[in-house]
C-alpha cells in the first residue's frame, strides 16, 4: 500500500544534528537543574510528567484488576478506597493540568511568537521545583499510607471522618497548584509582551490562543482552590468549624469552592490539547483552519463560561432548584464553543490534501473521542438525566472520554508532532502509527463498557459489585491491558528514537509556524535573528514561496560558484 | 591598523550603553522588561484577590445567615486598635509611595528611609495586631476545644459586650460566633502572613538600597514590591469595614 505523505527530511548521507542546541550548549547535571531555558523547563517537565503518568497509570491499572471480579478479592475496600483516590490525584494534579501547558507550552510559547524565552524565566524555573515539591509530597503521602478521601476532599468527610493523610495531600496538591498559577502568569504576560515584530494577536497560532485561555483559567480559577484546600487543612487541625454543620458551617461551600476550580481544570485541561489538534489537523491537511477566528475565540468563550457552570458538580447536593436550572442551561451552553472547534476542524478537513501520519491518526481519535466525551457531557448538564446517572460509572466514562480519549490523545498528538524539533530526530512511523491504533481500540474497550454500566445504575467508588455487571467489567479490565500496551510503546520507540531515529531538519511536516522555521533542536536563544512575521498563521502559499526562493538563492550559489570555478579554472 | 582595536573598544562601549547591565537577555529592551515584570505582578495580585476572594464569599454566606453572631462577635473586637492600625498602614502605604518616588528620581538616602519607615510601620502593624489577638486568647474567642460563649450568652459579664448594649444571644446563634471568629483570624491571619512575607522582601531591599540598587535606572523591583504592599494595605481596610464594623453604620 502506497501511503501519502508529507515528511520531507534532509538527505540522510549528509544531514547532521546541529553541532550548537540547546541540548548541547551546556552540559552536566547542575546545568539542567539550575537553567532558565524554556527548552530544557520543558523536558524537564516531560521527564517528571511521564513518571507521575506512569504511577498514575500502575495504580489504575491496580484498579482494573480489583473490578475483574464481583467480589472484593485484590485489596481490602480501605486499600481500594486509596487507590483509586491516588490514582485521581496523581492524575489530574500531576499529570493532566500541567502535561500540556508545562511541556509543549512551555516549550513552544516563546518559539511560535518568536520570542528568546518565557518572560519570566526564572519563574518559570521556580514552577518546577514547586511541581516536583507537590509531586513528592504526594509520593510521600503513597508511601506513609495514602488518603481516601477521593480527589475531591470532599467534606465532611475530609475533614471529620476519615483518618488518613489528608493534610499532607492537600499540601501536596496546594503546592502543584502554585506551580500551576505561575506558569499561567509567565504565558500571559509572554503572550503580551514578547511577541515578534508583525505577530499580531490574529495572526497567532490557534495554540496560542487555546493557552492564552487555558492560562487565564489557572490565574483565576486555581488560588480558589488553594484557599479551599487550606481551609480543609485547618478545619482538621484546628476544628475552626468553616465547613462544620456541627458549629453552622456548610460543607456545600466547600463544594462551591472547590469546583470553582475544578471544573475550570477540566478546561485548564483539555484547552491545551485543543491548541495541538489545531496546529496537527491544518498541517495534515494542509490547509489553513477554516473559521480562524471562530475557533480562536471559542477557546476564550470556553474559558469565560468554564466559570460558570461549576454548581453542575452539586445537582444532587441540595442546591436550590432554581440553581439547578440555570447552571444546567450555562453547562449546555459550554458545548456550543466546543462543537465550534470541531466542526471547525471538520471544515478543515474537507477538500484538504489529507495524510496520515501518527500524530494526525491521534488527532482524529481525539475528535471522535471527545465528541463522545462532551455528548455525554451534555446529558449530565440535564438535571434530570444527570440525578440518574450522577455517581454512576456514566460518570466515570464520561470524564475519561474527555481527560484520557481527549487529552491524552492530543499530548500524545503533540509529542509526536514537535519530536522531530525537540530532539532534532524522527520517531519511527510505522511502529507509531501502530500504537495510536492500539491506543485508540484500548481506550474504547476500557471506557465504552462503563457507560452501559453506569446506565445499568453500577456506583462508582465501590471495590465489589454485583455478579451481573462481571461482563461489562472484564471487558473494561481487558481494554485497560490493551491500553497500557498502547501507552508503553511510544516510551520505548520515542527514547530509541533519541539515538537512531532519521534526521528531522527543520521542517520536516512543511508545517508553517515560526518554531520550523529554526533548527532542531533549537538554538538556546531560539532564532539566530529575530524573526518577522510578515504572514498570516497557516499560510502555505507562503511557505512554498518561500520554500522556491531558498530553492532560486541555492540554484544561484551554485551558478555563482560554477562560474567562479570556470574564471578561477581560465 | 593600530586603531582598529580602540574601534572595537568604543563599539562595545557603545552596545553596552545601549544594553545596561539589568537587562535580561531575552528581552528587546528595558521598556520591554519593565512592561512584562509590572503586567506580571499585576497579574499575580489578581491571583491575590480570588483567594482572599474565597474567605470573602465565606464571610458573606455566613454574615447573611448568622448577623446577629457577627455583630456580637464584631463587639468583641477592638475598634480603638483596628483604627490605629489601618492608619498605620496608610501612613506605611505613604512611605512606599515616596519609596518608590526615590528610586525613580534616584535618592538613595531617601529610598533608605523610606523603606526603613515602611519596614517599621508594617512591624509596629503586626505589633498591634499581636495586642488584638492576645485579647482573643484571653477571652477564650479562638475557634477550637477551648472556645468560650460566655460573652454571647451573658452580655453583661462581659466589659465590651456590655459596652455595646448586646442583648444575649440564643445558644444555637451565639454558637455561630464561633464562624465569625474562625473567619476573623483566617481572613487578619492570612493578611499578617502577607504582611510578614512583605517585611521579609522589606529589609531584603533596605540592605540592597544601601548598596545602592534601585537607584540607578532599575526601579521595577521596587515599583513591584509597592503595587505587593498597597495591595496588602486595600485588603486589610475591607477587613477592617467588614469585620469590626458591622453594626456601626
Amino acid at each position: 500500500m502506497s501511503m501519502q505523505t508529507i515528511v520531507s527530511l534532509p538527505d540522510q548521507s549528509t544531514a547532521r544534528i546541529p553541532k550548537d542546541n540547546f541540548i548541547t550548549r551546556e552540559n552536566g547535571l547542575l546545568s539542567w537543574l539550575l537553567t532558565s531555558d524554556h527548552k530544557r523547563i520543558a523536558i524537564l517537565y516531560l521527564i517528571s510528567l511521564s513518571f507521575f503518568f506512569f504511577i498514575g497509570g500502575a495504580l489504575a491499572g491496580l484498579i482494573r484488576l480489583e473490578l475483574l471480579t464481583p467480589q472484593t478479592d485484590l485489596m481490602a475496600t480501605d486499600t481500594y478506597n486509596k487507590v483509586f483516590t491516588m490514582h485521581g490525584v496523581i492524575m489530574v494534579f500531576f499529570f493532566l493540568v500541567p502535561s500540556v501547558p508545562a511541556t509543549l507550552g512551555n516549550f513552544l510559547i516563546p518559539m511560535m511568537i518568536g520570542a528568546k524565552d518565557l518572560a519570566l524565566p526564572k519563574v518559570n524555573l521556580l514552577s518546577w521545583y514547586l511541581y516536583m515539591a507537590g509531586g513528592l509530597l504526594a509520593l510521600y503521602t503513597m508511601a506513609v499510607g495514602g488518603v481516601d478521601t477521593g480527589w475531591t476532599f470532599t467534606t465532611p468527610l475530609s475533614t471529620h471522618y476519615v483518618n488518613t493523610n489528608v493534610l499532607t495531600t492537600g499540601l501536596a496538591v496546594f503546592v502543584a497548584g502554585f506551580s500551576s498559577i505561575l506558569t499561567g502568569l509567565n504565558f500571559i504576560v509572554t503572550i503580551h509582551k514578547m511577541r515578534a515584530p508583525g505577530m499580531t494577536w490574529f495572526r497567532l497560532p490557534l495554540f496560542i490562543w487555546a493557552h492564552y485561555a487555558a492560562s487565564i483559567l489557572m490565574v483565576l480559577a486555581t488560588p480558589v482552590v488553594a484557599i479551599a484546600i487550606v481551609l480543609v487543612m485547618l478545619e482538621r487541625t484546628f476544628g475552626i468549624g468553616v465547613f462544620d454543620p456541627a458549629k453552622g458551617g456548610d460543607p456545600l461551600l466547600f463544594q462551591h469552592l472547590f469546583w470553582f476550580y475544578s471544573h475550570p481544570a477540566v478546561y485548564i485541561m483539555i484547552l491545551p490539547g485543543m491548541g495541538v489538534i489545531s496546529e496537527v489537523i491544518s498541517t495534515f491537511s494542509r490547509k489553513r483552519i477554516f473559521g480562524y477566528t471562530a475557533v480562536a475565540f471559542s477557546s476564550v468563550a470556553i474559558a469565560v463560561f468554564g466559570f460558570f457552570v461549576w454548581a453542575h458538580h452539586m445537582f444532587i447536593m441540595g442546591i436550590s432548584n432554581y440553581a439547578v436550572l440555570v447552571f444546567s442551561l450555562l453547562t449546555m451552553l459550554v458545548a456550543v464553543p466546543s462543537a465550534i472547534k470541531i466542526f471547525n476542524w471538520t471544515f478543515t478537513l474537507y477538500k484538504g490534501s489529507i495524510t496520515f501520519e501518527t500524530p494526525m491518526l491521534y488527532a482524529f481519535g481525539f475528535m471522535g473521542l471527545f465528541t463522545i466525551g462532551g455528548m455525554t457531557g451534555v446529558f449530565l448538564g440535564s438535571s434530570g438525566t444527570d440525578i440518574h446517572l450522577t455517581e454512576t460509572y456514566f460518570i466515570v466514562a464520561h470524564f475519561h472520554f474527555v481527560m484520557v480519549g481527549g487529552m491524552l490523545m492530543a499530548f500524545l498528538a503533540g509529542i509526536h508532532f514537535w519530536w522531530p524539533k525537540i530532539t532534532g530526530r524522527m520517531y519511527p512511523e510505522k511502529i507509531s502509527q501502530l500504537a495510536a491504533v492500539v491506543t485508540f481500540i484500548g481506550f474504547n474497550f476500557t471506557f465504552f463498557p462503563q457507560f452501559i454500566l453506569g446506565t445499568l445504575g453500577m456506583p462508582r467508588r465501590y471495590a465489589s459489585y454485583p455478579p451481573e455487571f462481571q461482563v461489562l467489567n472484564v471487558f473494561s479490565t481487558a481494554g485497560a491491558t490493551i491500553l497500557g500496551v498502547g501507552y508503553l510503546l511510544p516510551v520505548l520507540y520515542l527514547v530509541w528514537s533519541l539515538k537512531y531515529g532519521a534526521i528531522a531538519g527543520n521542517n520536516p511536516w512543511q508545517a508553517t509556524g515560526l518554531e520550523w522555521q529554526t533548527q532542531s533542536p533549537p538554538l538556546t536563544e531560539n532564532f539566530a535573528v529575530m524573526p518577522i512575521m510578515d504572514h498570516e498563521a497557516y499560510d502555505y502559499a507562503w511557505l512554498e514561496g518561500q520554500q522556491q526562493t531558498d530553492e532560486q538563492q541555492h540554484c544561484q550559489l551554485q551558478e555563482q560558484q560554477k562560474d567562479t570555478e570556470v574564471t578561477s579554472a581560465g | 591598523m593600530p586603531d582598529s582595536p580602540a574601534i572595537a573598544h568604543e563599539a562595545a562601549n557603545s552596545a553596552h550603553a545601549e544594553h545596561p547591565s539589568y537587562l535580561r537577555h531575552h528581552f528587546n529592551s528595558t521598556e520591554q522588561q519593565a512592561d512584562a515584570s509590572n503586567f506580571a505582578m499585576w497579574l499575580f495580585l489578581l491571583t491575590e484577590v480570588m483567594f482572599f476572594g474565597g474567605l470573602f464569599t465565606a464571610y458573606l454566606v455566613y454574615r447573611n445567615w448568622y448577623y446577629p453572631a457577627f455583630v456580637s462577635g464584631s463587639h468583641q473586637l477592638n475598634v480603638v486598635w483596628g483604627t490605629t492600625n489601618t492608619l498605620v498602614l496608610i501612613l506605611s502605604s505613604f512611605t512606599m509611595a515616596m519609596a518608590v518616588w526615590c528610586s525613580e528620581t534616584s535618592r538613595r538616602r531617601g529610598l533608605v528611609l523610606c523603606l526603613a519607615l515602611t519596614f517599621i510601620l508594617g512591624l509596629g502593624f503586626l505589633g498591634i495586631k499581636s495586642i488584638e489577638y492576645s485579647e482573643k486568647i484571653e477571652k477564650h474567642h479562638v475557634p477550637g476545644a477551648h472556645y468560650s460563649l460566655q460573652s454571647f450568652l451573658d452580655p453583661d459579664s462581659d466589659a465590651a459586650a456590655r459596652a455595646a448594649g448586646d442583648k444575649p444571644l440564643q445558644l444555637d446563634m451565639a454558637r455561630k460566633t464561633e464562624i465569625y471568629f474562625s473567619l476573623y483570624f483566617l481572613m487578619t491571619g492570612m493578611h499578617a502572613l502577607h504582611m510578614v512575607i512583605g517585611i521579609g522582601i522589606l529589609g531584603f531591599m533596605i540592605l540592597r538600597a544601601r548598596a545602592g540598587a534601585y537607584t540607578a535606572g532599575h526601579v521595577t523591583f521596587v515599583e513591584n514590591f509597592g503595587l505587593y504592599w498597597h495591595f496588602i494595605d486595600i485588603i486589610w481596610i475591607y477587613l477592617f469595614a467588614l469585620l469590626y464594623l458591622i453594626s456601626r453604620h
